[in-house]
Parts: C-alpha cells; sequence; structure tokens
C-alpha cells in the first residue's frame, strides 16, 4: 500500500540567494507560529524577524518572487527539529535548496516533504550567489539525476546522500508506505527486543 | 575489532534494508508533545492508518504550558486549541498522555528519564531535537519532524541513514564552579556547531564517569547544538542506580536481568570509532555564550574575541553577532549588565540544577534591576525542590518559582524576554529571537552562573561566590 507520491528529479526555476552560515529555524520561523495544530499560512512568516530587521531581505525583494531554488551557505537549518521551517519554505514556494551543507534533521524533513537539499563547494554556492544576485531573473536548473546545477554558463557539481536521492527521483520519499511493507519484519525485531517483549 | 553501543544498537534494531539504501530502523520508544504532532495524528487520519504500536508511545504538554498558572482554557485560545488537539488525540488513538493534571507531567527530555521510560539499549524518537538528551542513558535518541513522528506513529520504524561514531573523551577533574555545562559548551566552541554533522557523539572518559545521570543528561541534550544528531554515554552502575525502583523501569529479577543487557549493550573496549577528540576537563573554566550561535563562547575571564582572532568562516557571523548582542570586541564579558535570569529548561531543569544554584543563591538577593525566575522541568522536579524548602531559598532571594514547563528557553508561552533585554540562561539555544523578542539578547552559561549574575546583576565568576 505505497503512497502513490510525485517524482523529484528536477526543480527548474529563479533562485533566491539567502547569505550567511548557521541559519537556524527559529529565524527561518520564530517560534509563535509553531502555536498551531496545521502548518497552513506558514509560508508568510518565513524570516519573518530578519526581514522585520532587515528591509533588503530578499523575501521581500519584488525580484526574487516566484523563485523556487534557496541558495544557502553553511549548516542551514540548524537548531530546532521543527518541520514548521520548511514547511514555511515550501508554503512561500521553495521547491529545492542548494547550500554549502545543512544541518541533518532539517535535511531529513525536507526529503520527507519531497524539497531536495543539495550541496556544493562554498567557492561554487558564491558564484551561484552572485549570479543570481547580479541577475534575479536567470533560470536555472537542478538536476538529481545527473547531480548537476546549470545556471546560464554556470555547470556546477552536486552532493546529495544517496538515499535521499533515490527516494526523491523514484518518488519514495514519503517514507510511510515503504515502511508499512517491513510491519511483518519489524514485528519480529520487536519480539527480539528484550525491553519490549519483556525482561 | 569490537563494536560501539551505537553499532549495537543500530543493528539489534535494524529491520530490513529500504529499496533506497537506507535502513528501515526500529523505534524503541516514541515521546510526543503538543508541538510537533498535532499535523502527525491528522495525517494519520488522512490516511486512515493507527498508532502501530502504542504501548510505546507516552505524550506530554511542555512547550506552550504557561509556568505561572496552569487554568483551562489558557488565556492564549492558540495554546488551548493544541492542548484540546493532543488530549484528544491520544484518547482516539490510544496514547498515554501525562496531562497537566497528571503528577508525572513536564518537559518530554525529563520526565522519559524520570519515570524509567528511558533505558539503555533503546532507540527513541521525539519530534523535538533535543531527543539526544536521552542518550545519557546509552540510548540512541534522535530528534525528528513531523512526517517523521507520522512515520513513526505508524510503523514504530524511521528510513535512516547510520551515522558515523566520533568518541570525545573528557579527562581531568572538574574545577569548583565548573559544571557539565560548562563541558558541553567547551566541546562545542571546540569543534563547532556544525562539527557534529554525520556523527553520533559517544561522550566518555573519567570526567563523565564521575557525573551524575543528571550531569550527563545536560551533556547529550547538546549534543545537537553541536551539529551531532545523537549524543550518547555508555551505561554503568551510575546508570543502573538511577534506574533501579523508577515507575516504568524493570522490576525485581526482571531488574537483574535488564542489567546483564544493558551491560552488553555498552561500547567494547576496543570498539572502532570514525573519530577520536581528547578535552582537558581539568583545564576548563565557568563558560559563557556571548554571541547568536552555541559556539560562539568564552570563560568567564576572558574577552569577547576580535575579527582577527577567528577564522575567517567565523568572521561573518562574528561581526553579525557583535551588532546583535550590542557587544564590542576585546571587552571583558564578565560585568556586562543582565536584565533577566532564567534557570530551567530540558538541558538544567532538573533538580540538582536548582541545588547547585540555591547553594549560590542561600542568603543573598537578586539585584534589583534584574527579574529572575526559576522553572523546574517536571512536577516531579518540583516537589522534590520544594521538599528540600529549595523553592523558599529562590523566593527570599527574589526568584519567581515557578510551574513545570519549557519556559523562557523558547517562548511559545507568556515567558518571553521584552525588547532588546538580556538573559542570563541555562537553557541550549542563544540564536536571535530565540527567547520571544526579536531583538532579546541569550547568554548561555550553567544554573550557578545564572544565579551568579542574577545577584550581581551582571555577568560574575561564579567561583568568588563558592570560596
Amino acid at each position: 500500500m505505497s503512497e502513490i507520491v510525485s517524482m523529484v528529479q528536477s526543480v527548474e526555476g529563479r533562485a533566491i540567494p539567502i547569505r550567511g552560515n548557521d541559519i537556524d529555524t527559529d529565524r527561518i520561523i520564530p517560534a509563535r507560529y509553531l502555536r498551531a495544530i496545521t502548518f497552513e499560512g506558514l509560508g508568510e512568516y518565513a524570516f519573518e524577524d530578519d526581514r522585520k530587521s532587515n528591509p533588503d531581505h530578499p523575501f521581500d525583494k519584488a525580484e526574487f518572487q516566484g523563485a523556487r531554488v534557496l541558495i544557502a551557505n553553511g549548516n542551514f537549518g540548524c537548531g530546532s527539529s521543527r518541520e514548521h521551517a520548511p514547511q514555511a519554505l515550501q508554503r512561500w514556494g521553495i521547491q529545492a535548496l542548494v547550500g554549502e551543507s545543512f544541518a541533518e534533521i532539517f535535511q531529513g524533513n525536507c526529503t520527507a516533504m519531497g524539497v531536495p537539499c543539495l550541496t556544493a563547494s562554498a567557492a561554487d554556492i558564491t558564484k551561484i550567489q552572485d549570479a543570481v544576485t547580479q541577475n534575479p531573473q536567470q533560470e536555472l536548473s537542478v538536476d538529481l539525476k545527473t547531480r548537476k546545477l546549470t545556471c546560464g554558463d554556470l555547470e556546477i557539481d552536486l552532493k546529495i546522500p544517496d538515499g535521499n536521492r533515490l527516494q526523491l527521483i523514484e518518488g519514495a520519499w514519503d517514507a510511510t508506505g515503504m515502511l508499512l511493507e517491513g510491519q511483518e519484519a519489524a514485528k519480529g525485531i520487536a519480539e527480539k527486543l528484550p525491553y519490549v517483549s519483556g525482561f | 575489532m569490537g563494536k560501539s553501543l551505537f553499532h549495537k544498537v543500530w543493528d539489534t534494531h535494524a529491520v530490513r534494508t529500504l529499496p533506497s539504501g537506507q535502513t528501515q530502523l526500529f523505534i524503541g520508544l516514541h515521546l510526543i508533545h503538543e508541538v510537533t504532532s498535532p499535523q502527525a495524528f491528522q495525517m494519520l487520519r488522512e490516511r486512515n492508518l493507527k498508532v502501530a504500536y502504542p504501548k510505546l508511545t507516552f505524550a506530554t504538554v511542555d512547550h506552550i504550558v504557561p509556568t505561572h498558572t496552569v487554568g483551562r482554557p489558557f488565556a492564549d485560545d492558540l495554546a488551548e486549541k493544541m492542548m484540546t488537539a493532543i488530549e484528544q488525540n491520544a484518547k482516539e488513538f490510544g496514547v498515554t498522555l501525562f496531562d497537566l493534571d497528571d503528577d508525572r507531567q513536564g518537559i518530554v527530555h525529563i520526565i522519559g528519564p524520570e519515570l524509567g521510560l528511558t533505558q539503555p539499549g533503546m532507540t527513541i524518537a521525539c519530534g523535538d531535537s533535543h531527543t539526544s538528551t536521552h542518550g545519557a542513558f546509552g540510548a540512541i535518541a534522535f530528534g525528528i519532524g513531523t512526517s517523521q513522528v507520522r512515520d513513526v506513529m505508524a510503523t514504530q520504524c524511521l528510513a535512516m541513514d547510520p551515522l558515523k561514531v566520533r568518541r570525545i573523551d573528557v579527562s581531568g577533574k572538574l574545577q569548583k564552579g565548573v559544571y557539565a555545562k560548562d563541558v558541553i559548551l567547551n566541546i562545542i566552541r571546540n569543534l563547532g556547531v556544525k562539527g557534529g554533522v554525520g556523527y553520533a557523539y559517544e561522550f566518555a572518559g573519567e570526567t563523565l564517569e564521575a557525573m551524575n545521570m543528571e550531569e550527563r543528561m545536560s551533556i547529550c541534550n547538546m549534543a545537537i547544538e553541536g551539529g551531532a544528531r545523537a549524543g550518547y554515554i555508555n551505561p554503568d552502575q551510575t546508570t543502573y542506580d538511577y534506574l533501579k525502583g523508577r515507575p516504568e523501569a524493570p522490576q525485581g529479577e526482571a531488574f537483574d536481568r535488564a542489567v546483564e543487557w544493558w551491560k552488553s549493550m555498552a561500547s567494547d573496549s576496543d570498539a572502532d570509532y570514525d573519530d577520536v577528540y581528547e578535552l582537558d576537563g581539568a583545564a576548563l573554566e565557568p563558560t559563557i555564550t556571548w554571541g547568536i550561535t552555541p559556539s560562539q563562547a568564552v570563560y568567564v575571564t576572558e574577552k569577547i574575541p576580535a575579527l582577527t582572532d577567528l577564522p575567517d568562516d567565523e568572521r561573518h557571523l562574528a561581526a553579525e553577532a557583535y551588532e546583535y548582542m550590542g557587544l564590542k570586541p576585546n571587552a571583558p564579558i564578565a560585568g556586562m549588565p543582565i536584565n533577566v535570569a532564567f534557570i530551567g529548561s530540558c538541558t538544567n531543569g532538573r533538580i540538582s540544577d536548582l541545588r547547585e544554584a540555591a547553594k549560590i543563591v542561600k542568603g543573598h538577593k537578586v539585584s534589583a534591576h534584574v527579574k529572575a525566575l526559576v522553572v523546574p522541568g517536571s512536577k516531579a522536579v518540583l516537589r522534590a525542590a520544594e521538599a528540600e524548602g529549595l523553592h523558599e531559598i529562590f523566593i527570599e532571594a527574589g526568584f519567581e518559582w515557578r510551574g513545570a514547563g519549557c519556559s523562557m528557553c523558547l517562548a511559545m508561552n507568556p515567558d518571553k524576554l521584552q525588547g532588546n533585554e538580556v538573559c542570563a540562561s541555562s537553557s541550549n539555544r542563544n540564536f536571535k529571537g530565540r527567547q520571544g523578542s526579536p531583538t532579546g539578547r541569550t547568554l548561555l552559561m550553567s544554573p550557578a552562573m545564572v544565579a551568579a549574575a542574577a545577584l550581581a546583576g551582571e555577568v560574575s565568576d561564579v567561583r568568588t561566590l563558592l570560596n
């Protein structure tokens, strides 16, 4: 009973640069917006406090509206495990992230939502961020099959953990169905664990 | 070559290799709270799925709970809706909930160990990054997001890639006035906030072995602040003594059999590690964060680093931190005025934290311009503290004595910083806006250092009060 979900093989569109290392999930979505029982409406609050303190924040710039690929630096999404952070970005319009590195829980949350996180070298990230800043209308393409980003004349090598890549390109990023198929085997493991079956 | 605890636990819980190449990993204990679970329960409903192993699933309420009054309905409609949701969900799906009227309620990472739910050799998951705390017992505990909470509810499993293991060996006896919090802040300072990405941290060495379980929990709690999704300490006699007699721990002869199994799960003496890092615990001093990530930390005797003291890739963030925190490079951190002092959180809201802080506070007064609060991490901690009279020490000194909850660690409840207040905090994150004001400023430190700062009205060296 695998869920039928869409394959994520490539993302094409314009990009938005979010510069800086260690941008945490409290900054992506402040905790006050976690007081809710759904993820609806989170998109408009993405980076709210950063945007208030910085009138030049890319999320408020007309030229970056409609961007689909977020270009980040190191350790993006560190901190809290709140899936509200990638949910807010996705609801704002982000369909893929490319950065120097991502925090693991954030990357896991993104994958489970069908949003790929790919990495590139610091030098290549700077090149992409500069290119997009100079020409926000530049379309780029993130290809999970070839692990390449193309942006005008730029062609950049990307990395993504093999498991995440396969889940996305085969449309198996929603893990529930896949895990349900292993329920008999899981029961066998549970029975062997003394703390589950009783010491 | 022997195996580490991480690999033993992983291998014991590995169900199968998934088509993606990841491992289907069985999760032995699933802890849930009101913030990251409602959407997951809704996804189960939409797919007509049940909680597969309700007896391995426990819920509590902590993040949104007001700590000055818990009368229902809450003044905050949104918080009240979340409370109602978890109450209904727990009932509908057959999950035990430690609700506000339950003596066992408290912060999820405090009550799991307290009740004996958290045990060595387990895999544990919770929709909360500080789940690494439970690793103090020799469990492998992961923070997960809501879609993965759904996966665990529906299947008691996660799809995961294995982690590498870095052994962090801390040696020597800590100086008086130096605590577990200082040890972990220095590990993060030295290895960086992303140093642990891809790793589980095995904390080891004589300094850790000498620590009680609560100190060990403070260490593992902040593994995630160093980028490590899981952190753990091998179980030993201290672990078994802590667990004996706890309501959810094995009882009688079953306990003895459990100890044998727990011992067998500890890392072998010839275990192989992907990396080893050594730290001299005896050299550490009381430590404080000055910036906007937990690795931006100094000893209380040090100055705020100048850009030229820092590697190139840290300078941009340091410049951002000077501006946000209102600090100047090369200025001493000691003497920085504070407005608020917060003792509590899943990092440092346990009884031994309150005892250490009370020792500092006893017979003194909180500085006139400081708002100071003590928030026990659970109702059990609150009861224990009141039985010992700690609350009276705090109240006489001018602290507010509150009910159990996450409080000012993350500002999802009425406890928040205002404007650009500076808070000496025993919590775990000093991110911009973390404590509820978009311009609020957080200085992380041990509970004893928070107590010292509350009395002085400024950052001060707790060691001067200990002699």
